[in-house]
Order: structure tokens, then C-alpha cells, then sequence
């Protein structure tokens, strides 16, 4: 039994069982790798082993954007509150938060900020595109 | 001046709530140290040596009265009154307490300022021409395409923890003011022979242990691919940078890994999926942003003669701290932070007071921060020069020495600073006591003396025409010398330079004596004024410095084979 945000929801999941189609992408991986097989799988992991490693947001947003996978997107690993905003702009839609972290109290952080100047998956179109004259 | 509109303001606020309540978290015990660590940062605050520092970007340099003000404010309620501008134009604090920085930043945010990513492994203030705007030699205004690269690189979702820190400097006019040759990205405005507007991109310039001079990557990006292309490169940057190793993490060690050619090939294929894409740049995006700019309501002026006004002390100021403007009647002003007894870059509450008063009185209250630490009023009526000369030297700002020895670049040092392995501010005073005759500084001519407390960098010793920097060996303070850097294309042809290390090491006592030394030296071989320090450096080599400094290759070797014996 795990607790993580799904959809900006606290939800319990059982353990998975173990053939569930799960691909899991460690930072150094490359998801062109992985564009031919996004059809029908349970979900992508992308693992974040550390706070500062940031190579998972580029994953993500490589997902969603160049290989078009739609289904759930999961960071797990070294996740605090303080990802959740940036990942869920590059396209990350669960993340399992490292342990000690309330997920209950961390679903505040996806408002840190209400706006963003880049595009991003969750905004396709950058702030100077989308701003009325 | 750029003006937030309400969207720039809010996220600004928003930064302060997030992080009142990361610091919150922290003291609560529910962030490790190095969760916070990673978050403070980004905010521009250190643990220092004594206490925080807090570092305040000031967005390409460019600063308002009220935000000086502000400032002088800030710096008398948390902090000891007097602050410290740094290289990279922004303004730092030496002690803040960390339970009241969410405080200061809220402070910050009412007039429009914040301490967004000065530190951390994000990017940093993009950095400009301080003339930017006002320069005879200019291409396009450079603020206003800062601003651009400003709002791109704030709060980047996918660049927002990169494998380390990353600058980036845009230079707008002929001459490179702004050192875009050592850079993690170089921008240098050019115009195609249809008079577009595009950029020479560099790649992979910088200083810190690990000193190279950026590569072009490309000729020439039209300016609707400005973003693109930035993305393209921190894509392939934050994907591939290494991250094992904080030493090699920049990316100019990616570069240099791959070499200019790969790399380039990367950047060309991650640009060809997103190129023309939304994040293209539109002609409307550019005036929406140059129209927040608030610009100076110039008057219809004649150039006055300067040489013909004869106030004694006049004319040296003029000659060094004053520069030319594209509007007749008008020119910029340095007002030098580096007035010999006073650490570089510092300036106390009351000068920031006082400075504001001037900048308002005299240049339509604005002033820019310069890389080499001094402040410039950019807009200041001729008629008013004298005025303006007689107020600063009552400030303690007129010493008439840019361009000249004395005008050194250091960072704070060992006085201060946690990662340095020596002092830098007493080096920097003693030099200008011993060079302290301006009629000796001025036959001297143009010479841009840099010191760093350690091989971080942060005082630009590698760009230097001297540069010193501070050592540690077994625990005592030594002092390294190069000579023949530069940091740029600020005249013809000068390009970017390395120093060359002269030799072994000198204790902080020497330091004056081998820079008069080299000067000797230098003295005795330039054919004219117009050859300066770093002009002969490159012409004769280093070898000649070296003798004139350690004596002739017969007495070193005697020396070494001395020392060899009693060690």
C-alpha cells in the first residue's frame, strides 16, 4: 500500500501486480527508445533518484510532446512538494513523494504559481501567445 | 525601466509565499539541509562564512531610484547599511538573518525586485552593455531582448534544476561590453545584410577552475528563433550534462567532451523538432515588451566642448568616468564604486540614498549596475557634467580611474565569502595605495587588473590583463599571477583571452612590488601610449614579465635548485 497524487488527488494504491505493463525510464534513458511500445502500457515511470536531478522534467515533456503518450505519467523517487508544480507542467500527471513528505499538504504546491512564461505541456502556448491585447 | 505588468508582479509574489513557507518548513525540521539548500539557492541565499548573504538580481543591471532607495532600506533594517554589487550586476547583502529573508524578499517584491535564481544550479541574470540603450556603437537595445530572456528563464518547468548554474550575457552594440565570449551562452546582436536583426550565438565560455573561451555555434539566429534555440540548447545541456561531478557539470565541459562540432549537431537536431513551433518569438511580443520600458524624455541639446571647461580635477574625471551618448547634449557617467580604502562594489545606505538623489536629479531616475562593479548614470545632460562631478567627489564616487589599474574587479574574498582560499579587498587596497599618483595611472594607460579569492572565479582573474588569484597552501593565503587576459571585444580585434600564469606564487605582502614590477616591464617595451599593458603581453610574450618579476632563467634555476637543497 502506497500513497501517492494522482490527478492532484490523494489516492491509496495496492501493491501492482507484478506483470503489469510498467515502463520505467532511469534519467540517463533516452524515451525515443520507448516511443514504439507507449501503446496500451499501464503507465511510464520516470525516476528521479535525487532532489537536484532534473533530467526527468526534459523526459516528460519529451513524452507528451514528440512521442504523444497520453496515458499516466508517474515521477517517482526523491519527490518533494517542491517538484510538483514543474513536473506537472512538463506533463507528469502521479508522483509517488519520498517518504516523511504529506501528500495531503503537498497538493497546495500545485498552485506555487498560477502562471508560467514558457510554453509547457499543461500550456501549450507560451504567456506572449496567450495574453489579450 | 521595465515596468511588471500584473502577471510578472504576481509571479514575483508568489516566489515570496513559496518561500516563506519553504523556510518555514525547513526550521520545522520537515526539509534536510540539503532540500533547503537547494531551495535557498534559488533565492539567492548562502550560509556564508560569518552569516547569510543574500544576493538581489538586478535584471540586466538596470535599476530605478525607488529600487535603490529600497535597497539602502533593506540593507539599514536587516543587514548592516551598506551592500555589495557584485560582477554579475546584481546587488548582495553580507548579513541577513535566514528567519527574516522571506520578510526581505516581500520587502523586494513592492518595488518590483526579488532574489529569483542568483544562485543555485539554475539560470542567472542575464547580464548586458551597461551602455545598453545609450551607446553610439549600438545595434539593437539590448534590455529590451534581456527582458525577453529574463521572462523565458524564470521559473523554466523543464530547466529549473539543471546539472549547475548557468549565465547568460547579450551584448547589443559593436564593441562586446558584456563578455558574451565567456559565457555559458554568448549573444552577440548582429545585422544580415537586409538589416535583420539576428544573434551570433556562443556556447560554452567561463571562468571559474576550468577557464575557456566560448565557441560559436551559430552565425546567425534570426531573433524569432531567439527561444528556440535557447531551449534547444538547454535541452540537450540538461539532459547530457554531466552530473556526476560538480566540477565538470558546466556546460562547457559538455562541449569540450563532445567537442563544438557534435555538440553543435545536437543542438541543430533538438532545434529541428521544436524550431517555428509556439514558442517562436513574434514582432508584437517584442513591442509589448519594449513599450514597458519607460524611456527618457530627451531634451534637443548641442554637444558642448568639455576640454573647454576649466575646473581643475574636471578633466581627468572626464577623460576616464565619462563616455559618449548617442543623443547630442547628453553622455554617461560612471560613478566608481573603487575609491581606494573602500572594498569594490561596496556602497553604504546613505551613498544608495544619495546616489538615487543624484540619478534622479541628473538622469531621470535610473541607474545601471556595470560588470566592473561601478554604478553609471546613463542620461546625464553635459551642462549638468560639472554639477554632477562636484557631487560625486563629495560622495566618494569620482575617482577618475575606469579603464585604469586601480579600477579593480574583486569579489568579496575571504572576508566574507565560505569558498574562498584567500582575502581579496586588502590585496585590491594595497594596490591602489601603492599606484595611487594618477598621473602615473594615466601614463599606465588602459589596464584591467581582476582579483579572485579562489578559482571560482567570481573577481574574473582569468579575463584580467593582470589577474591575481588567491591560493591556499597549506593553510596560508599565496597569491597567483596571470597576465594577458581580456575579457572581450570591447575595442576591434581584441578578442577574448586567458591569462597566462607568470610562475610560482607570492605571499599577500609581495603583491604590490610584482605588479609594479610587471609594470616596469611593461613600461620599458611599448612603443607608444597607444600600446597597452595587454597589447605588449600578447606582442612579446610572457617571458620577458617573468624575467623582470623572478630574475633570468640562470638565477630561477639557482633558486629552485635552493630551495630543492633545503627542502
Amino acid at each position: 500500500m502506497a500513497m501517492l497524487i494522482k490527478e492532484r488527488r490523494v489516492i491509496t494504491e495496492s501493491a501492482p501486480s507484478p506483470d503489469a505493463n510498467v515502463i520505467r525510464l532511469e534519467p540517463a534513458d533516452d524515451p525515443a527508445a520507448v516511443a514504439d511500445r507507449l501503446d496500451g502500457v499501464a503507465r511510464v515511470e520516470v525516476n528521479f533518484p535525487k532532489f537536484g536531478d532534473g533530467r526527468g522534467f526534459s523526459i516528460g515533456r519529451l513524452l507528451r510532446e514528440r512521442y504523444g503518450y497520453k496515458g499516466e505519467l508517474r515521477a517517482v523517487g526523491h519527490i518533494t512538494r517542491d517538484h510538483l508544480c514543474f513536473m506537472e507542467s512538463c506533463g507528469f500527471d502521479a508522483f509517488e513523494l519520498r517518504e516523511g513528505e504529506d501528500p495531503h499538504e503537498a497538493l497546495a504546491a500545485f498552485d506555487d504559481f498560477s502562471e508560467s512564461y514558457q510554453a509547457s505541456v499543461t500550456r501549450p502556448r507560451p504567456l506572449f501567445r496567450r495574453r489579450t491585447r | 525601466m521595465y515596468r511588471y505588468d500584473e502577471i510578472d508582479q504576481r509571479l514575483v509574489d508568489e516566489r515570496v509565499r513559496q518561500f516563506r513557507g519553504q523556510t518555514e518548513r525547513f526550521l520545522a525540521g520537515q526539509l534536510s539541509e540539503d532540500e533547503f539548500r537547494a531551495l535557498r539557492l534559488r533565492n539567492g541565499l548562502y550560509i556564508q562564512r560569518y552569516a547569510p548573504m543574500l544576493r538581489i538580481a538586478i535584471p540586466y543591471g538596470l535599476l530605478s531610484t525607488r529600487q535603490l532607495r529600497k535597497l539602502a532600506d533593506i540593507s539599514r533594517k536587516y543587514d548592516r547599511g551598506y551592500g555589495h554589487f557584485s560582477t554579475r550586476q546584481n546587488l548582495q547583502l553580507n548579513w541577513p538573518k535566514l528567519e527574516q529573508v522571506p520578510e526581505m524578499l516581500a520587502e523586494l517584491a513592492t518595488v518590483q525586485m526579488h532574489a529569483i535564481q542568483t544562485s543555485g544550479n539554475s539560470f542567472r541574470n542575464v547580464t548586458t552593455d551597461h551602455f545598453a540603450g545609450v551607446a553610439q556603437d549600438e545595434i539593437v537595445d539590448s534590455f529590451v531582448w534581456c527582458e525577453i530572456i529574463r521572462q523565458w528563464s524564470t521559473f523554466h518547468p523543464e530547466f529549473s534544476f539543471l546539472p549547475r548554474k548557468f549565465k547568460i550575457a547579450l551584448n547589443g552594440a559593436r564593441a562586446d561590453r558584456a563578455a558574451v565570449e565567456v559565457h555559458d551562452i554568448g549573444l552577440h546582436a548582429v545585422r544580415d545584410e537586409r538589416g535583420e536583426v539576428g544573434f551570433r550565438v556562443l556556447v560554452g565560455g567561463g571562468l571559474g577552475r576550468t577557464p575557456i573561451i566560448g565557441v560559436v555555434i551559430r552565425e546567425f539566429l534570426p531573433w524569432p528563433h531567439l527561444l528556440t534555440y535557447l531551449e534547444a540548447i538547454l535541452r540537450v545541456y540538461n539532459r547530457y550534462g554531466r552530473r556526476d561531478n560538480i566540477h565538470k557539470a558546466r556546460i562547457k565541459i559538455l562541449v569540450k567532451e563532445r567537442g563544438p562540432d557534435r555538440f553543435r549537431e545536437e543542438v541543430e537536431a533538438e532545434w529541428a523538432q521544436i524550431k517555428d513551433g509556439p514558442a517562436t518569438l513574434i514582432a508584437e511580443e517584442i513591442e509589448r515588451v519594449a513599450a514597458r520600458f519607460t524611456r527618457p524624455a530627451y531634451e534637443r541639446l548641442a554637444n558642448l566642448d568639455l576640454g573647454a571647461i576649466a575646473v581643475p580635477g574636471f578633466a581627468a574625471w572626464v577623460k576616464r568616468n565619462v563616455h559618449p551618448h548617442k543623443r547630442p547634449g547628453y553622455a554617461a557617467v560612471t560613478l566608481s564604486l573603487k575609491k581606494t580604502g573602500v572594498p569594490p562594489g561596496d556602497v553604504t545606505a546613505d551613498q544608495m540614498d544619495a546616489i538615487a538623489d543624484l540619478a534622479d536629479r541628473y538622469s531621470f531616475g535610473e541607474l545601471r549596475v556595470s560588470h566592473e562593479q561601478n554604478l553609471v548614470l546613463a542620461d546625464v545632460r553635459q551642462r549638468d557634467l560639472v554639477e554632477v562631478w562636484r557631487e560625486a567627489r563629495e560622495l566618494g564616487l569620482a575617482t577618475p580611474n575606469l579603464g585604469l589599474l586601480t579600477n579593480i574587479i574583486s569579489c568579496p574574498g575571504g572576508d566574507f565569502c565560505a569558498l574562498a582560499n584567500a582575502k581579496s579587498i586588502p590585496v585590491a587596497e594595497a594596490i591602489q595605495r601603492r599606484f595611487d599618483d594618477l598621473d602615473y595611472l594615466h601614463d599606465i594607460g588602459e589596464l584591467d587588473l581582476n582579483i579572485s579569492g579562489c578559482m571560482n572565479a567570481c573577481g574574473h582573474h582569468h579575463v584580467g590583463h593582470i589577474g591575481i588569484l588567491g591560493v591556499d597552501k597549506n593553510g596560508e593565503e599565496w597569491y597567483q599571477i596571470e597576465i594577458g587576459g581580456n575579457q572581450g571585444e570591447t575595442r576591434p580585434g581584441a578578442k577574448a583571452a586567458l591569462g597566462k600564469v607568470i610562475g610560482p606564487s607570492f605571499a599577500r605582502a609581495d603583491v604590490p612590488l610584482v605588479v609594479e614590477k610587471l609594470i616596469g616591464c611593461y613600461l620599458e617595451r611599448r612603443d607608444s601610449d597607444a600600446e597597452r599593458f595587454v597589447d605588449v603581453v600578447h606582442r612579446i610574450g610572457v617571458e620577458p614579465f617573468k624575467e623582470q618579476v623572478y630574475g633570468n632563467a640562470d638565477q630561477r634555476a639557482a633558486r629552485h635548485h635552493r630551495e630543492r637543497a633545503v627542502a
